[in-house]
């Protein structure tokens, strides 16, 4: 970034913690950019004179002398088509040594969506996966994270999720991304041809975990102005959600702001809210999409992160891996999406709430008489029956390697019920059953 | 000459002004910045320097910004034509904004000045009247919208004039009265009020009694709420609260719904958009859109816009319960509120109390809820507020300090269980952690008596032992297994299942069975009680369930059907040909 002319230059820095520092300085605006000796950094807090600066890099090495210049902006990223098809870093500079992105220069964390000019998503995202389809249907304009433990494969998942939902853009913002998965989602893309419809952030584990804050904001930003600017449908991808938040406590702690649960910063709610609230649909067709990625530490989502994020977002993917058949399934109980309503039995067949429904419900009685049997006791004609039915379910429909339609879906479920049950055992509306059990 | 200031410090919306004269605690500001005000609220002032909590992001906002104070506290504007409106936290009216995104720094005027009401005179020459006394009435969406002399007057007044009737807008002059010293003061349709202080323009708040039909069976049958109540909905993310409280706001019988969407998804509301003004009010067949106002501060909104919000619908309840107007106010959700209280108290660096919310959240919390309920209005009328807030406990623990501080000052809990949620037996409110408070008041079982039947409580007293027990036979059957019990223990069992399947489970989203009018709940009540004093004679365990999951499954089939329709009367006869097998013991 070129010092320019107008350009007001400190040199006395009168405070450094791990992730600030601090000088005196007038004529700085809040949340305005500034360098320290050559790293970004952020107007944090303004105490009269006292300017107190994020450096997102970290602070190691800064001396008392630094060379500190305000940028006279918040952060910005330049749009234009160009974007598509590249690797940018936390700063919005490309890292796959193509030029520099020429464009119109947004700020980026910009304004909210005025909640009456929101159109009520309704279409429906394919997947393949039943686990999804079926269960916890996807609607373009959703937010949903997947949460899953970190062995679980959900990077490929969400990858998977990506190339079959038909978006016009795709942006990818990976957050502590190791470098092989990193590489794996440019592969994964190059390889299904898609990269021109791809835009990537990617912050590493080998970069400073401060950077990442940065990322969603960037990538949200280049989805807005696809979405808008062009009407387009825009899948973002965020990864890993987890990783932005303890990005966040760390900043918190180091501002000795009090922390709150699991030594999150209080205002964890408001600022997952701001990201995921950016999922919309536009008056105009075009919409945001949000798929995310929130790892938990051992199937715990009562922890803050998991938990906040919970109460944002319109559902979650719960991937855990089923000992019956040895496969990662979406679990049909703790996975939810808040959208399906506005799509399943109006833009997939009518059978569709009451046959998922029954069938989760089914699997519930399969998980009890597994209880029954792992406690000693003998089962009943009824809890073998469910149990086998368990198991065919979540080979069939459950497993994240499932890919067909949502009417064989239904079809196969179908299938399931008449091979274990009576049809008054399976709680479906008599008109439903008339039509569909297989005869 | 108002009060000037220039900002000295920034820490994200809260910014510290050095003052030129007097402000108080809770006086509004406008601070420049750019070509925009943003406007702020002072909440704490230490010498000549006034903390004040901004509404709208203060990117960009720089030390020395000029700020100016208002001499009045944050209000809202109360007038005809606030219903079907959709506002902000701060009552800005969010269709007049243009484009797609918010702006900062735009401020809309909550009410139209041009529509033209027909204005019918309630008062004559000569009345004594006082703050709240009606002086005429406007005809809005089919209520009676009263014009009032505004709540900031004290004392008595009398009436000079009064318009006749006729047409006028809302800043026209429809009445003239006298105070005391002779001076005489105009009135429009139009008045203001502090959005924190409560509108007290009653003579008494009673206990109440008067069930308010939800339409929603675990709520009227079990654990009813009543006109004027109060209810919090505490549970997980994805347990059925917000479901719950719109099944409510869309069926509930009440004159005007005010819902605030404090903090939530911004699509929920959009729902609400899309759905209110096609669907009907069941009671009265019109619109429902026409009953409701929507306040809208959802979680990408300023926070601080979103701690206002709740007060600014809980103001607008006052003032259509001062109109002698049953009013439910719902708010969505209640802890996104307290965190925003949190927020501002720790960037004040105020002790923290448990969890880092502020020391006096239970008090706040007690304050707001006690604003709620049933009235004796001056002229004799009664009026009220029926307020049901969600409760979003972090980690799904409600031993945290806004469930608690919520469960003292709440009559009705609803608690929703992630298990029930987990098995889709929704709503998910645990039928026996849950209580209705009002079930207790001897004034509400009399009334009940009367509704509905003289042996009612008795019958949902009965219900609930019979879940209790079922409950109870259950963890005994998990202990012992299903042949280490007798089989009347299933019979038991089943007949708890029985209750909670066609009672208490009740489908959201089917058009049928989500709305059920008190006299449907009656008669499924006593046709479940029927079943359930029954006595049975099964020879072994298995019969029992196949006999049982067979008649839920026809109740569940009557669930579905239109109330005394062909297929519900078919369903019911074969229930109850069921109910004269060989299994009944006679
Ligand atoms: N009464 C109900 N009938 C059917 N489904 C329901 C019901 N209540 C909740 N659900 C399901 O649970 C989901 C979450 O409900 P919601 O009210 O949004 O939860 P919360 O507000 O507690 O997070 C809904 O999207 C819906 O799928
Ligand atoms: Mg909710």
């Amino acid at each position: 970034m070129a010092t320019k002319a107008f350009q007001k230059i400190y040199t006395k820095v009168t405070q450094i913690t791990k992730a600030t520092c601090s000088l005196k300085a007038s004529g700085v605006g809040n949340e305005e950019l500034a360098t320290v000796n050559g790293k970004l950094a952020q107007v944090v807090k303004i105490m009269g004179e006292d300017v107190t600066l994020q450096v997102f890099e970290g602070t190691e090495g800064i001396p008392t002398n630094a060379e500190i210049v305000f940028l006279g902006k918040a952060p910005t990223l330049k749009v234009s088509n160009q974007l598509a098809g590249r690797f940018f870093n936390a700063f919005g500079n490309p890292i796959d040594g193509g030029p520099e992105i020429e464009g119109e220069e947004r700020e980026i964390g910009g304004p909210s969506v005025n909640p009456v000019r929101r159109r009520q998503p309704s279409e429906l995202i394919a997947t393949g996966i039943a686990g999804i389809d079926l269960n916890n249907t996807l609607v373009s304009g959703q937010k949903i994270p997947f949460f899953a433990d970190p062995d679980q494969p959900f990077n490929q998942v969400m990858a998977n999720v990506a190339l079959r939902a038909k978006a016009d853009k795709i942006v990818l913002g990976g957050m502590g991304l190791t470098n092989d998965d990193y590489l794996y989602f440019k592969n994964v893309f190059n390889n299904a041809g898609v990269l021109d419809r791809i835009v990537s952030f990617v912050n590493t584990t080998e970069n400073p975990p401060v950077e990442r804050l940065l990322i969603p904001d960037l990538a949200l930003t280049a989805a807005e102005y696809f979405a808008v600017d062009h009407n387009e449908k825009v899948l973002v991808l965020l990864t890993d959600m987890t990783l932005y938040a303890d990005a966040l406590s760390i900043v918190s702690n180091r501002m000795d702001q009090i922390p709150s649960k699991d030594s999150m910063p209080g205002s964890l709610y408001s600022d997952l809210a701001k990201i995921y609230e950016k999922a919309v649909q536009f008056p105009d067709g075009g919409s945001i999409t949000i798929i995310a990625v929130t790892t938990l530490s051992g199937g715990d989502i009562t922890h803050a992160i998991p938990d906040n994020t919970g109460y944002i977002t319109e559902g979650q993917l719960f991937l855990r891996r089923d000992s019956d058949i040895g496969k990662v399934i979406v679990d049909p109980f703790r996975s939810l999406s808040r959208l399906k309503q506005l799509v399943i039995g109006k833009k997939t067949r009518e059978d569709h709430p009451q046959v998922m429904n029954a069938a989760v419900r089914l699997f519930a009685d399969a998980a009890n008489a597994k209880t029954k049997l792992e406690n000693g006791f003998d089962l009943t004609n009824y809890d073998e029956r469910t149990l086998s039915f368990g198991k065919d379910y979540a080979e069939n429909i459950l497993a994240i390697d499932v890919n067909i339609g949502t009417e064989e879906m239904l079809n196969v479920t179908w299938g399931l019920f008449a091979n274990y049950f009576k049809p008054e055992e399976v709680n479906i509306k008599q008109t439903l059953v008339d039509k569909y059990w297989p005869k | 000459m108002s009060t000037k200031g220039k900002v000295k410090g920034i820490i994200s919306n809260l910014v510290i002004i050095a003052v030129d004269g007097p402000v108080a605690q809770n006086e509004i500001c406008y601070i420049e910045t750019g070509n925009t005000k943003l406007m702020a609220e002072v909440i704490k002032i230490i010498g000549d320097n006034a903390y004040a909590q901004v509404f709208e992001s203060t990117r960009g906002l720089q030390v020395g910004a000029e700020a100016e104070f208002m001499g009045h506290m944050l209000e809202v504007t109360l007038g005809p034509g606030l219903l079907s409106r959709n506002y902000d936290g701060l009552q800005n009216d969010l269709d007049k904004m243009e484009g797609v995104f918010l702006k900062r720094g735009e401020y809309t005027f909550p009410l139209d000045k041009d529509k033209l009401w027909d204005f019918k005179p309630l008062a004559k020459p000569g009345d004594v009247v006082a703050a709240g006394s009606w002086l005429g009435e406007v005809d809005e969406n089919f209520q009676p919208h009263k014009i009032m002399v505004p709540f900031t007057f004290q004392g008595k007044y009398t009436v000079k004039s009064v318009v006749a009737k006729g047409q006028y807008r809302i800043l026209d002059k429809v009445a003239v009265i006298t105070d005391s010293e002779g001076k005489d003061i105009e009135l429009n349709m139009t008045q203001k009020w502090p959005v924190k202080k409560a509108i007290t323009c009653y003579t008494e708040k009673p206990r109440p009694f008067r069930l308010l039909e939800t339409g929603v069976r675990t709520i009227d049958t079990a654990n009813p709420i009543v006109e004027g109540g109060t209810g919090f909905i505490p549970g997980p993310f994805g347990t059925g609260k917000t479901v719950l409280q719109h099944a409510i706001s869309k069926q509930a019988d009440a004159d005007i719904v005010i819902m605030a969407a404090c903090g939530e998804r911004a699509n929920e509301v959009v729902e609400i958009f899309v759905e209110f003004p096609e669907l009907e009010d069941p009671h009265t067949g019109r619109k429902l859109m026409e009953r409701t106002i929507i306040i809208a501060n959802t979680s990408n909104m300023p926070v601080a816009a979103r701690e206002a919000s709740v007060y600014t619908a809980m103001t607008i309840a006052e003032y259509y319960r001062s109109m002698g107007l049953k009013v439910l106010l719902m708010a969505d959700s209640t802890s996104r509120w307290a965190q925003a209280l949190r927020e501002m108290s720790n960037r004040l660096e105020e002790l923290p109390g448990q969890d880092a919310f502020p020391m006096d959240l239970p008090a706040i919390i007690a304050n707001f809820y006690g604003r709620a309920g049933y009235v004796y209005l001056n002229n004799g009328s009664t009026g009220s507020i029926t307020f049901i807030g969600t409760v979003s406990p972090a980690g799904g623990n409600l031993k945290e300090p806004v469930t608690e501080s919520t469960k003292k000052v709440a009559r009705c809990f609803f608690a929703l269980d992630q298990t029930r949620a987990d098995r889709k037996r929704y709503p998910a409110v645990n039928p026996i952690d849950s209580y209705s408070k009002y079930i207790e008041y001897p004034e509400f079982e009399e009334y009940i008596a009367k509704r509905i039947s003289p042996d009612w409580t008795k019958e949902v007293n009965e219900m609930k032992t019979l879940l209790q027990r079922g409950k109870e036979i259950q963890e005994q059957i998990n202990i012992l297994g299903d042949d280490g019990v007798p089989v009347e223990y299933h019979v038991a069992f089943w007949k708890s299942e029985v209750i909670d399947f066609v009672i208490l489970q009740q489908d959201a989203f089917d058009k049928i069975d989500s709305v059920c009018p008190i006299e449907r709940q009656q008669f499924m009540l006593n046709l479940v009680m029927d079943i359930c004093r029954t006595k049975f004679d099964f020879s072994n365990f298995n019969d029992v369930m196949d006999y049982f999951k067979r008649l839920i499954n026809i109740c569940k089939q009557m669930n579905y059907s239109e109330y005394q329709s062909e297929a519900f009367e078919s369903h019911l006869s074969t229930l109850k040909e069921m109910l004269t097998s060989e299994v009944v013991s006679r």
